[in-house]
């Protein structure tokens, strides 16, 4: 599904990031990226996202280099990003008004995009159940809570039915609580569409949760590492031995890093 | 901004008769003459003669507010995105936003004759740079996780116009044209004045002044502010619809 290979990237101030860095993904698989702050895990989404564009290298995703952000690849970022002068239903509609727009180019937009008003009504109106804020779809981002913010911004991005998912703190700024139903929700996703999803947090017991495959991003230059985490998925995954042991095996990790 | 009720409106026009009947008795001369003696003259005068200056007025101001937006906004939208450009033109636009645009009424009846163009297109040169200010300003201003995650979306550049820019930057839009209003009107009153035979400026200077026709004077100085009252009503109402979603924060 993605390939990085021998990959570049310094900021515009020429502070190098990932120097000669690879990585493979498997269709389907999921991923957690962690990383001391600075290790270049955000840098790494905009990559993958096409936002920014590697120095040098090869960063490939279903065969095809990526050059802008690609219609199939949705981003879910820390700061929702909605439009504030829109309700949270025509928030939700922007990528098919979007998609209309520039009809279906196959660079904007899947070269397969339809566009039947009725289905895409009916994929609005199920992820707005699903993510059970339906009763907020007249509401405005200014009016909802922070989690209602990040259901919105879920339900906007896999209303395209997107074959990559990559997430860059969704939860960082959420309680407790919000915080672990939106976990649970991610998992029930990752099941019911299969898509590959690429997490990035800094909060180690979440990327355990979340991630059936670990990458610790190290100093440039140096490699990610890969641990393989293969109990993660179901909601009683926090209570097992599995669990405890790959959180600590990470701790450790995570304090040589420092 | 609060959105006024019809009560209140209908309250400050009583406060406001009630000022200019106290004033007209305290002077107590024919230059300040009676609110009741000129409303009735206003009333039957809009049904002929000053309501086709009020009209064509109305026309003239509309017209300008609408060119002004036209071609200010994709300007403005292009220049609030492209920071290079925008660093090159920004003395430019700073060095023409400060001239009063009255000053140029004979450069541009000399270079358009005088014409209903030239009024329309001085009152939308005043426009045009409160427009363009506040447009650039305002998509330079929109916070980058927002852009990027509609671009995440799929969107380019023009549809980042269309769906982002364009929509973040009509409240801006408002303010600017609110904000010119008064002078929008002043430079039409002075335009109005001479070489036309049509227009509140016309009629109030011309028609009515000039033959110390108090009563109809004040009958044209109604019209022209009942007008800049219109214009100021429609922006909130177009303020209020679209400024939803900063209610009941």
């Amino acid at each position: 599904m993605i390939s990085i290979q021998n990959l570049d990237f310094s900021y515009p101030d020429n502070t190098p990031v990932f120097k000669n860095f690879t990585w493979n993904i498997k269709e389907s698989e999921t991923w957690s990226v962690l990383g001391l702050s600075g290790s270049g895990k955000t840098t790494l989404l905009y990559l993958l996202s096409g936002l920014i564009k590697e120095d040098w290298g090869e960063l490939q995703i279903a065969g095809s280099k990526i050059t802008r952000p690609r219609p199939k690849t949705g981003f879910i970022m820390q700061d929702q990003g909605l439009l504030p002068w829109a309700t949270v239903e025509n928030n939700i509609k922007l990528g098919f008004k979007i998609r209309k727009f520039y009809g279906s180019d196959g660079k904007h937009s899947p070269i397969d995009s339809k566009f039947d008003k009725k289905l895409e009504s009916e994929a609005v109106e199920y992820w707005l159940e699903r993510l059970s804020i339906s009763n907020l779809r007249n509401k405005f981002p200014a009016q909802i809570s922070g989690g209602q913010k990040q259901r919105t911004a879920i339900a906007r991005t896999m209303v395209l039915k997107p074959d990559l998912l990559l997430m860059d703190e969704p939860f960082g700024s959420l309680d407790i609580k919000t915080r672990e139903s939106l976990q649970n929700l991610i998992l029930d996703l990752d099941r019911e569409s299969m898509v590959t999803r690429i997490t990035v947090t800094h909060n180690l017991e979440e990327a355990v949760y979340l991630g059936k495959k670990i990458i610790v991003l190290q100093r440039t230059g140096q490699e990610g590492l890969i641990f393989k985490n293969p109990g993660a998925g179901p909601t009683d995954y926090k209570s097992s031995n599995d669990y405890t042991k790959t959180c600590t095996r990470l701790l450790k990790v995570m304090e040589s890093l420092k | 901004m609060k959105r006024y009720t019809i009560k209140e409106i209908s309250l400050g026009f009583v406060m406001f008769l009630i000022l200019w009947e106290a004033l007209a008795l305290a002077v107590n001369k024919p230059i300040l003459p009676s609110p009741l003696s000129v409303l009735p003259i206003f009333i039957k005068l809009m049904a002929g003669e000053l309501g086709i200056h009020f009209l064509v007025s109305t026309l003239r101001v509309i017209t300008a507010i609408f060119a002004a937006i036209i071609i200010a906004v994709p300007i403005g939208l292009v220049l609030g995105q492209m920071t290079k450009l925008n660093q090159f033109f920004s003395p430019l636009i700073s060095v023409l936003y400060a001239i009063p645009k009255i000053v140029l009424l004979p450069v541009v009846y000399v270079l358009f004759g005088i014409s209903d163009f030239s009024k329309i297109f001085l009152i939308s040169l005043i426009l045009f740079f409160q427009i363009l200010v506040v447009v650039r300003d305002e998509s330079a201003g929109l916070p980058k996780t927002l852009i990027n995650s509609v671009r995440t979306l799929g969107a380019g550049r023009l549809a980042l116009l269309r769906f982002v820019y364009f929509p973040a930057s009509i409240p801006a839009i408002l303010t600017a044209i609110r904000v010119s209003i008064g002078t929008s009107l002043a430079v039409l009153f002075i335009a109005e004045q001479s070489l036309t035979e049509y227009g509140l400026g016309y009629f109030i200077i011309v028609r009515a002044y000039q033959s110390l026709r108090y009563k109809e004077m004040y009958a044209g100085i109604l019209a022209i502010s009942f007008l800049g009252f219109l214009l100021y009503y429609l922006i909130d109402i177009v303020d209020w619809k679209i400024s939803k979603h900063k209610a009941d924060q």
